[in-house]
């Protein structure tokens, strides 16, 4: 005689990378660390926009790079040219980064010292929009000469993205894309979602890339003097 | 692509949970996947089924229930499901909504069967 029962589970499924995830937001919550999370299919420009944003940005900005890839460290080479701290993270075949890779790499960094951490994922627009890196935001990037409903095909990654940047901006005149057709595709998977339109080579929509970067951190920054401030008058 | 990861991650779950059930059997993991978690159901199965086979737990399966993206409505505060990305209130028509369901991956619950024999002392 055998008897069968339902044990309730009251648990996400990936409940141990949530943890780590939440840990991490709380350290950089105590540094007062922007941390944004770029994900992409492979070929979109997130390097390409990592590496402007690295020569544009304000120098007294400290910047750090997380930067994912199945394999090769040219990421990496190519970010640390502009002098800020850069760590490749190969995954060996993973098609993700996961809690547990960042918790890794930022052993090796003092935390005090970075302000703006950026972690460019695996070019995927799919599994990495599953894992939680304590990321304050998701940024999605989608490129021209790709397709103007691909938010319809992959919603998850535009739901759970703060901001779209969309990439390539310059071949505009000589791909089959509307960007009007892309950005209310991306509003009917996200209402109210941010949209900027971007083009690293031509160098064209940093400003408001920029600017946007600016808006992050500043509220990052008020909160961390604020809280700086509370336990100071304690 | 990631569903393996996310199978192993099942099992692992199920591993810790029978810690608490040494003499249970494991037969049915419950999961609620929402539309907008990423997650593909077939490949999910295929990837569980495939580490399970050929181990004790060959005949463990998954139930999974698919959730719909819900809203909230900041005036009169009715949850509904979105419909043709249709994200304006049906109740009182307002626009301003707020996500509040659609891209969960949590358990439910784990089936499990235990031998009689193991619940009561034999006399």
């Amino acid at each position: 005689m055998s008897s069968t029962e339902l044990l309730p589970l009251n648990s996400k499924v990936l409940s141990e990378n949530q943890h780590i995830a939440e840990e991490l937001r709380e350290r950089f919550r105590v540094h007062g660390i922007l941390c944004l999370n770029l994900i992409s299919s492979p070929g979109s420009g997130k390097t390409a926009l990592l590496e402007r944003t690295l020569a544009s940005i304000d120098p007294a900005t400290r910047v750090a790079v997380l930067t994912g890839d199945i394999q090769t460290d040219n990421d990496a080479k190519r970010l640390a040219r502009f002098g800020f701290p850069v760590q490749q993270i190969t995954t060996g075949g993973t098609c993700h980064l996961d809690g547990r890779m960042i918790e890794r790499h930022l052993a090796a960094w003092n935390l005090d010292e970075i302000d703006l951490l950026f972690i460019e994922n695996v070019g995927n627009l799919v599994c990495p929009s599953s894992y939680d890196l304590g990321e304050a935001s998701k940024i999605v990037l989608l490129s021209v000469t790709e397709g103007d409903d691909k938010p319809l095909k992959y919603p998850s990654i535009f739901f759970k993205s703060d901001l779209f940047v969309l990439t390539k901006i310059d071949l505009l005149p000589y791909v089959p894309f509307s960007a009007e057709a892309a950005e209310a595709n991306a509003r009917k998977v996200h209402p109210g979602m941010e949209i900027i339109h971007a083009s690293s080579t031509a160098e064209h929509g940093l400003d408001a890339w920029l600017a946007w970067l600016k808006r992050r951190m500043a509220r990052v920054q008020m909160a961390f003097q604020q809280e700086s401030l509370v336990q100071s008058g304690n | 692509m990631h569903e393996l990861s996310i199978a192993e991650s099942i099992l692992e779950a199920v591993r810790k949970e029978l810690r608490a059930h040494p003499n249970a059997r494991p037969k049915r993991v419950g999961l609620r996947i929402g539309e907008l978690a990423a997650i593909d159901s077939d490949s999910l199965t295929f990837c569980f089924e495939s580490i399970v086979s050929g181990t004790d737990w060959a005949s463990l399966t998954l139930d999974i229930k698919r959730c719909p993206p819900l809203r909230v409505c900041a005036i009169c505060n009715s949850e509904f499901a979105v419909i043709d990305y249709n994200s304006i209130c049906p109740d009182c028509a307002c626009p301003n909504t707020t996500p509040s369901g659609g891209d969960e991956l949590d358990f439910d619950y784990l089936e499990v069967e235990t031998d009689e024999l193991d619940r009561t002392p034999a006399a």
